[in-house]
């Protein structure tokens, strides 16, 4: 048997995740992925009214807030069958495209770009030849030598105080990492220069969503914003074009440094197009409706069977039959009391039953999703593959693009198959945030225009009916499938489930002991030093982990929060 | 000037919601003036950067695990304030120490931090305080008062609307 190591937690954002991973040879050939904390949110919800479901669920996760606002009152509005006025909707979708830009900027450059790039290298760089280089690669205002200059001298000053701050225990030096100086450089400013962008982002979903970070003006039927063009206190037109001149802030950056970073790292990283595929059964849903009904959507959905972009099963409508009967959740292997086999979710069950780390017995608080009985991979790529099978013209633009601005500067021809990896889907998440920071454009014209029409209605008022009830609300989340299950009895909330992106791509064996993505994408993941496992992380936080609970106690004490155990 | 009353936690698992229970009573018992501007941080990250920069001092409500007794107060300033120091595997993990550390890098840090918590009594799921926290409210009401006060800012009860 080879060695095992443990990283617990992998991520500090949201909650606890586990990964356990056997290393043979110097390559991963088993691992688990475990959630480490209950998350009961579902008993909280059972007897509440269920227009209060989404302020309720909004606290579930300290980063997806706005996702589960606005799935929750979709599952609500399903179960009513109900229309939303197209006002809400555009505002609905400029705050789901706002913050999905957000979480893939701050993503990519502060949650995962220290994977592959080195802080401490960067202070060997040459500001004039990273100018050079990043001239060659982009005419983005901020690539200046000055500006280089800056951010390096302000790195010194800091890594010389012996303070890393923000950048305390990356893994620097390690073997893994491969970009030359220069680059390091490159990508260290734009990570500072992200830091300003990524306020714009905040700051449309701010205004559209009367509060930030915790949205306030969703409703079950609409939203709660009133229009008026000449009041102050409500969505006028000075705070539209005030939107509409960060949305061409975002745009600039998206396309002029984080496409072209991601290429231009990934184009040193060639060998990582190779690891971390795992499970290639894709899931996507439509999103961003462009009618009350939705059934017509901006960014189309679908089901990818092994990887084969010919195989895509589209998903149409929020009645989509094809989906709402295709999800299972199984807990055999999971901490919950177990026995019937996998639930539909408006049969599941949340009844704790906790054991001790099983390896081959029950081993998480994650359950396991599955579509028509098998794993499937949510997120950034799984959108990109579907938008693309589906002939989207701008996915296919920004994806021929990356993959050939990676190619000319690795001199060599990168296939589309190259997507299916952990490098892969670094790619598809900036890939889908080009596409968004379209729409995010395009669903601002479409408000101003409806607006500019007379129409000003944004609510529809919900009835209740008597009896039962019950819906499915779906979103494309920054993760991936968001999709909340309610059912409700004389409008209250007799059963809740969430299976959120996360719950996807960490889930657990399944009923037929079939590994989950995370555990897919690891097996035979290179791991050069047992005690800092940054290959294992890599791949991990290629899909963006983020556990629907989060605990921030704050410790006092400076108790270690981490633990790696190399056994 | 500009003061931030941070209330920070998870409100669907009891006594972790405290901080964003404070200021939600801060908020409902006060006039506050324009200089002092709360925010319901809940358990988010960046997306409060903006909100947190250049501030004057930012008063932190948060749950506090101290190994002190359950629900008993704890105030943390300036040194004792474990921002920079935190044990950390790797750099994807942005909490609001974090933020904090983040505005340092970027020369925006607050003039100064407070911490005021709460030891939890229960982090189980629910929406509601443990009695024992929740009674240490007035408390922690007087201590943000008094921190208010010897930041130069004077903020007074709202009157009750006689019935």
């Amino acid at each position: 048997m080879g060695k095992r190591i443990t990283i617990d937690p992998i991520t500090r954002i949201e909650g606890h995740l586990r990964v356990d991973c056997e290393v043979n040879n110097g390559k991963v050939s088993k691992a688990w992925a475990s959630g480490q904390m209950w998350r009961g949110v579902e008993q909280i919800l059972l007897g509440h009214d269920a227009r209060d479901a989404w302020a309720i669920t909004q606290r579930i996760c300290g980063v997806c807030t706005t996702v589960h606002a606005i799935t929750s009152v979709r599952a609500v509005e399903n179960a009513l069958q109900m229309e939303v006025p197209l006002n809400a909707q555009y505002i609905r979708n400029l705050i789901i495209t706002a913050h999905a830009i957000h979480d893939h900027v701050v993503h990519f450059y502060h949650l995962s770009a220290l994977d592959w790039v080195d802080v401490v290298s960067a202070l060997k760089a040459d500001p004039g030849k990273t100018a050079a280089l990043a001239a060659s690669l982009s005419n983005w205002s901020g690539n200046s030598k000055q500006e280089f200059t800056k951010v390096k001298e302000r790195l010194t000053g800091f890594v010389g105080t012996g303070q890393l701050g923000i950048f305390t225990n990356g893994y620097w030096g390690h073997p893994a990492m491969k970009l030359p100086p220069e680059v390091n450089l490159l990508a260290v400013t734009h990570y500072l220069q992200a830091l300003e962008i990524q306020r714009y982002a905040s700051k449309i979903v701010s205004i559209l969503g009367s509060k930030s970070p915790h949205i306030q003006n969703m409703a079950v039927g609409g939203v709660s914003n009133p229009i008026a063009t000449d009041s102050q206190s409500v969505l006028t037109v000075e705070r539209l074009m005030a939107v509409k001149e960060w949305i061409d802030k975002l745009n600039d950056f998206i396309k002029n440094v984080y496409l072209v970073d991601v290429a231009a790292i990934g184009a040193f990283y060639a060998d990582w197009t190779k690891i971390g595929a795992g499970v290639t059964d894709y899931l996507c849903v439509p999103d961003l409706p462009l009618d009350t009904k939705g059934t017509k959507f901006a960014l189309p959905g679908g089901f990818i069977k092994a990887g084969d972009l010919a195989s895509i099963k589209p998903i149409a409508s929020f009645n989509d039959k094809y989906f709402r009967d295709g999800v299972q959740e199984s807990v055999k292997h999971s901490w919950y009391k177990g026995g019937k086999g996998a639930l539909h979710p408006f049969k599941g069950e949340t009844i704790p039953n906790y054991t001790d780390f099983q390896d081959d017995g029950k081993y998480s608080w994650v359950k396991s999703p599955t579509f028509y009985g098998n794993p499937a991979q949510v997120g950034p790529l799984s959108r990109v593959l579907a938008m693309a099978a589906q002939n989207h013209a701008p996915t296919l633009k920004y994806l021929t693009g990356v993959l050939d601005t990676a190619g000319a500067i690795a001199k060599t021809k990168i296939p589309l198959a190259a997507v299916h990896s952990t490098i892969g889907r670094h790619a598809a998440r900036a890939v889908s945030c080009a596409v968004q920071v379209d729409e995010l454009a395009n669903q601002w014209n479409l408000l101003v225009e409806n607006i500019a029409k007379g129409d000003t209605a944004t609510f529809n008022k919900p009835v209740f009916p008597k009896g039962e009830a019950s819906g499915v609300g779906f979103h494309e989340a920054p993760r991936g499938v968001l999709s909340h299950w309610v059912v409700l009895k004389d409008g209250k909330i007799t059963n809740y489930q969430c299976v959120v992106p996360t719950t996807w791509n960490a889930a657990p064996r399944n009923e037929g002991d079939v590994p989950g993505p995370y555990e897919a994408s690891l097996l035979n993941t290179p791991v050069a030093d047992a005690e800092r496992p940054l290959e294992v992380l890599r791949t991990v936080h290629s899909f963006d982990p983020c556990l629907a609970c989060a605990v921030h106690v704050l410790d006092a004490e400076g108790n270690p929060v981490v633990q790696v155990k190399a056994l | 000037m500009r003061i931030v009353v941070l209330g920070v936690g998870n409100t669907l698992l009891s006594d972790e919601g405290i901080g964003v229970r404070a200021i939600e009573k801060l908020q409902q018992d006060y006039d506050l003036p324009p200089e002092v501007v709360i925010i319901d941080g809940g358990t988010t990250g960046m997306e409060m950067l903006d909100d947190l920069s250049n501030a004057d001092h930012i008063i932190i409500l948060d749950a506090v695990r101290g190994g002190r007794a359950p629900a008993s107060i704890i105030v943390l300033i300036g040194e004792q304030v474990p921002v920079f120091f935190k044990t950390k595997l790797s750099p994807h993990q942005i909490g609001l120490s974090d933020v904090l550390a983040t505005l340092a890098f970027i020369g925006e840090q607050p003039g100064g931090v407070t911490v005021i918590g709460v030891e939890p009594v229960s982090l189980e799921t629910g929406m509601e305080l443990t009695p024992q926290v929740k009674a240490r409210l007035p408390e922690l009401m007087e201590l943000v008062v008094t921190e208010l006060h010897e930041l130069g800012v004077a903020i007074k009860r709202k009157v009750p609307v006689a019935a």
